[in-house]
């Protein structure tokens, strides 16, 4: 670890002027995922601006129906929230499934957004990574690559989002608030949020320098039914295989609506409308499943050892229609 | 004594208090949980502060440092030293590898610019904290001269050198050729190949060091499973004399092996200390330790079984290969126990193995069963439905009478009884015999059984104790606890032979000034330790009673008193002002060479796998075991526990994974490197059949440290295989194996 400063913001506003100003500054909320790569100098923050006491940790009903999240409300307290487990269960689920107890104590709603990717070789700083040292080269794409891509990938980065939270959030799209270091505030949906790897992979998000996330919002409720299916060999505290979000409206034996978010998958959550739209109104079967998952998969591409992931993606998709 | 003969009736028989046996908790428990046991990394001691020693890895896998420049670390606040091959005091050669005691060898830090594994130390950085040290060795910058090294076996198998001897003993492989022909004439058959990969034993507590010279005399506490080898490797390897060196380890955070060899952390700590004059330490971080401590290879292993139509066996075959550093000997006996497990009248054993660039590979719990009976009792279990049989009826017809290739009587052997005792409690009878029967909806479920077989060993082992005028009675061996409740069930045997309550036996353990044993490993150290500690309490009684002036077959010791002749005496007042002391010494005798010794146990296992997604969630475990007389009914359970899990984690998680490109295992952490979660555990069943083995050593007891993991992954594999109709062979078996089987079944 390097030493940095350390400073506690004043103000959502003060943190992101500050983050500009400052060279080398990360903001630190949970510090569960960053405290861990400053140990092993993958993150190497010369200052850091603590802004777990800046408030933005409650959860509001907007007017018009729909949620505004904190930016530093804890994964635990939003997953046992009512309002979230009762009009969105498909974010408490997806919450539920991620990390251990202890984590999700500790890490907020903004800090899971930006987690960083689990690929071995990112966490190695022995290992070329052109996410982590740019230029550097990808280790992973003749290395082992179990955990990694099958879509959105290119030839300098095949690392996975690793969160569950924003795959919920994803297929809830929500929305995500910040401020900019000159007070400037935006919202970014979260289809734009989080980026594909191109050749810029240590680039994640659409956030600009200094700029920090105060709140997510959510839509109002959207009827049907919520799962969050999430595969993995170990049954606790392992990151996705392939993970699936999905809000399903199901009529007699007619989808009326289905909307689906997939982890595991690519570099940010993975959502493709045009999937969704050949479900709507069509029979709950096999056929339109599997429909479905050609759709999502198009342009799909293994590694070799995450070639499975791609008939697993079409049996998971069709298990959590039938659920429905 | 010497164990010539079987044990006569003793105070343990007649256990007057009750304690054999006893669920006793822990005795050292309190100290633990208020953080009071302080293990080597906490320790204050050497006179002024510690400094802190971080080590630098190398990230090649063979090969030289060409270049090495730690100015800038040198130059970094709080840095008091940048040890290098360049500046390192020399330092014994490594070994020797004839040496008898692997554990005992030479291991020489920084001797050279040669690299011969990814992760070997190449440097060590020592700083007023750890932090500064860790910093600062991020600022050294390392040229390498590599050369491409061989990391990988499965291609590698042809140049597998045939082992000859496993710890000094031969090994005995059976004719390939009486083999041969029986496997040909067989009417029904068995032909698998079946695959395991490397383990990290992974213990919770990082090895760690406190190292402190006081002139020439070092004083070491480090976490080392064997002290008196630990002792001997740090003393032979500065160059000091034995008597130079003292070693402690009080308490360990868990070893399954890789605590038996020491490594870099104690050898630089050492030299740090003596250079800097000042106590340092050091601890290796979880991601360290994966290159710098031992490993179980990974192994291939070809399984060939012939029997009759009335499932009797006539050929088993089982050729096993595994990997090890190039430098050094060590090789998995995964064959080793299938010579005696059933009977049959060709066995053929050959172990190969294939030396490669990798980090030392070594003993991880039950080395050889764990993985061994991963394969043989698959093999045994796809024998069974070929003949058309009950996987434990197949057992029971192939159940040896005697040791088959030494030709001597079991000291006694419950396997029979072990699976039948669990058959009934488990509700075997239920099983399915054709796979993939039972269906909850999207979920199939099966059950599985495998047998249990773990060798006995009794080393030799000696013991002080000292009962002084309170009654209170002291007991010193440099024996370890590494969690195993050592300190617990050597307690219990104390206080059971004096007649005392166990609030009144002082254990201390975990130091080289102590009596020598063999420590703790391979399941021998309760047997040893305590064994050792019988003689010492026998001879203890002998003078108390001697004392007494009574006929030592009327004493009775119990409620700390020696009773006798109508005379009672407490305990103290025998022991007199001065108090009493006693030493005793166990040795291997006549009993190990006229009667083989083995514990037994059968393993039940029921899994659930999703049909959609292939994910398997085990349901049930129950294990029943035969393992002579327990000591401690918890303590022993607690064990058997862990290691049936480490065979739920064997056959379905762990996996470290060998990048083959530069001889990196590439998952070096917990959150990749997985072991099963809570969530992946059921309620688990152990019980405990009543055996006493007077041939094994006077407390009549066998080690169980290891047996629970041996068999468990096989039978977690066969309820997979019986829920499901897949046969996976190549551990471990991951949801996208199972889900591409069940998708050729056409069962999704």
């Amino acid at each position: 670890m390097k030493s940095f400063t350390y400073e506690r913001a004043a103000s959502p506003e003060a943190a992101a002027a500050a983050a500009l100003a400052k060279p080398g500054a990360k903001f630190i909320a949970g510090g569960t995922n960053l405290l861990d790569l400053m140990k092993l100098q993958i993150e190497t923050p010369l200052h850091l601006i603590d802004i777990t006491r800046l408030g933005l940790d409650t959860t509001e009903a907007m007017e018009g129906g729909g949620v505004r999240i904190g930016a530093m409300v804890r994964n635990s307290d939003l997953a046992a929230d009512p309002r979230i487990r009762k009009d969105y269960a498909v974010l408490s689920r997806a919450l539920l499934s991620g990390a251990s107890g202890q984590l999700r104590n500790k890490a907020t709603t903004g800090g899971n957004l930006l987690q960083r990717t689990r690929c071995y070789y990112f966490y190695d700083t022995a290992q070329p990574c052109n996410k982590r040292t740019p230029g550097t080269g990808c280790s992973a794409l003749q290395g082992y690559n179990r955990l990694h891509a099958v879509l959105g990938t290119s030839d300098q980065c095949i690392a996975t989002h690793p969160s569950d939270m924003a795959v919920a959030m994803r297929v809830l799209d929500a929305r995500v608030e910040t401020v900019a270091p000159n007070g400037t505030k935006r919202v970014i949906p979260i289809a734009d949020f989080h980026r594909l790897p191109g050749n810029t992979p240590q680039i994640e998000t659409s956030l600009q320098p200094g700029e920090m996330i105060t709140a997510v919002t959510l839509p109002p409720p959207l009827p049907g039914k919520h799962i969050y299916r999430k595969v993995r060999d170990r049954a606790s505290y392992a990151f996705a295989t392939v993970s699936v979000a999905a809000i399903v409206d199901i009529s007699g034996s007619t989808v009326r609506t289905a909307r689906m978010a997939f982890g595991g998958l690519a570099h940010q959550p993975w959502r493709v409308l045009d999937a969704e739209a050949s479900l709507a109104g069509a029979a709950v079967s096999q056929a339109s499943a599997n429909a479905a998952a050609d759709r999502v998969l198009q342009g799909a591409r293994g590694f070799g050892h995450n070639d499975f992931k791609i008939p697993l993606v079409r049996s998971t998709l069709r298990a959590v229609l039938t659920d429905a | 004594m010497q164990m010539n003969v079987p044990a006569p009736r003793n105070a343990l028989d007649e256990n007057r208090q009750g304690l054999m046996g006893k669920a006793v908790d822990r005795v050292e428990g309190r100290l633990k949980v208020m953080g009071k046991a302080p293990y080597a990394h906490e320790m204050v001691e050497g006179g002024a502060a510690a400094a802190y020693g971080f080590i630098v890895q190398a990230t090649i896998s063979k090969g030289t440092v060409s270049t090495i420049d730690t100015s800038a670390a040198e130059r970094a606040p709080g840095v008091l030293m940048v040890m290098t091959h360049l500046n390192a005091p020399k330092q014994a050669a490594w070994g020797p590898i004839e040496l008898p005691d692997r554990y005992a060898r030479s291991i020489p830090q920084l001797g050279s610019s040669k690299i011969e594994y990814y992760g070997q130390p190449i440097a060590f950085v020592v700083a007023n904290t750890f932090e500064q040290a860790r910093s600062a060795s991020k600022l050294i910058t390392i040229s390498h001269a590599a050369v491409p090294g061989e990391h990988e076996m499965q291609s590698r198998q042809s140049q597998g050198q045939l082992q000859k001897s496993f710890f000094g003993d031969p090994l005995i492989d059976g004719s390939k050729d009486d083999f041969d022909k029986a496997f040909a004439a067989s009417a029904v058959t068995v032909d698998g190949r079946f695959t395991t990969p490397a383990h990290a034993a992974a213990p919770m507590e990082p090895p760690a060091t406190l190292a402190y010279w006081e002139g020439n005399q070092l004083t070491v506490h480090c976490s080392a499973q064997l002290i008196n080898s630990a002792q001997q490797g740090v003393a032979s390897t500065l160059g000091v004399p034995l008597k130079n060196v003292r070693l402690v380890s009080r308490y360990i955070g868990g070893g399954f092996g890789s605590k038996l060899p020491i490594y870099g952390d104690v050898i630089l700590t050492a030299l740090a200390a003596r250079e800097l004059r000042r106590p340092v330490k050091t601890a290796l971080t979880r991601q360290q330790m994966f290159h710098i401590t031992s490993h179980r290879s990974d192994t291939v292993q070809r399984l060939r079984l012939g029997a009759s139509v009335d499932g009797k066996l006539n050929a088993v075959g089982h050729e096993a290969w595994s990997n090890g550093a190039r430098y050094d000997d060590f090789f998995e006996p995964s064959a080793m126990q299938t010579r005696l497990l059933y009977a049959a009248p060709a066995r053929y054993t050959p172990h190969y193995l294939v030396k490669l660039d990798l980090p030392v590979a070594d003993s991880t719990r039950a080395p050889g069963e764990a993985v061994g009976m991963m394969a043989l009792e698959i093999a045994m279990d796809e024998l069974a439905e070929k003949l058309k049989l009950d996987p434990i009826e197949l057992r029971l017809r192939n159940e040896p009478t005697q040791d088959q290739d030494k030709k001597i009587p079991f000291s006694s052997r419950n396997l029979v009884a072990c699976m039948k005792d669990g058959a009934t409690r488990f509700g075997w009878s239920q099983r399915n015999a054709a796979p993939a029967q039972k269906r909850e909806g999207r979920w199939l479920v099966g059950m599985g059984m495998a047998a249990s077989i773990r060798s006995n060993v009794m080393m030799p082992s000696k013991c002080d104790v000292a009962l002084d005028r309170q009654g209170v009675l002291t007991v010193k061996m440099a024996m370890t606890d590494i969690g195993t409740g050592s300190y617990t069930v050597l307690t219990q045997i104390a206080a059971e032979m004096m007649g005392l309550p166990i609030e009144r036996v002082r254990m201390e353990l975990g130091d080289s000034n102590y009596p020598a044993t063999p420590g703790s490993g391979g399941s021998w150290g309760a047997a040893s330790s305590g064994s050792g500690l019988f003689d010492a309490c026998t001879n203890l009684r002998d003078k108390l009673v001697s004392k007494m002036g009574i006929n030592p077959l009327d004493a009775v010791f119990a409620n700390g008193s020696v009773t006798g002749a109508g005379k009672t005496e407490p305990l103290g007042a025998l022991a007199g002002t001065l108090g009493m002391e006693a030493s005793g010494e166990i040795k291997p005798g006549a009993m190990a060479k006229q009667f083989s010794q083995q514990g037994y146990g059968a393993h039940f296992a029921e899994a659930a796998v999703n049909i959609d997604t292939g994910e398997i969630r085990v349901r049930r475990l129950l294990g029943v075991f035969a393992a002579g007389r327990i000591l401690n009914e918890k303590t022993a359970k607690s064990q058997i526990s862990g290691a049936m899990i480490w065979g739920v984690g064997s056959a379905l998680h762990e996996d470290a994974i060998v990048d083959k490109r530069d001889g990196h295992f590439v998952n070096h952490d917990l959150a990749e490197y997985h072991v099963p979660s809570h969530a992946d555990i059921p309620k688990i069943d152990v019980y405990f059949l009543n055996e006493v083995d007077d041939k094994t050593n006077p407390l009549k007891i066998k080690g169980v440290g290891e047996l629970g993991i041996c068999g468990a992954g096989a039978a977690v594999a066969n309820a997979v295989y019986n829920a499901t109709g897949v046969r996976v062979r190549e551990f471990p078996i991951t949801l996208d194996k199972v889900r591409a089987g069940l998708e050729a079944n056409r069962v999704v």
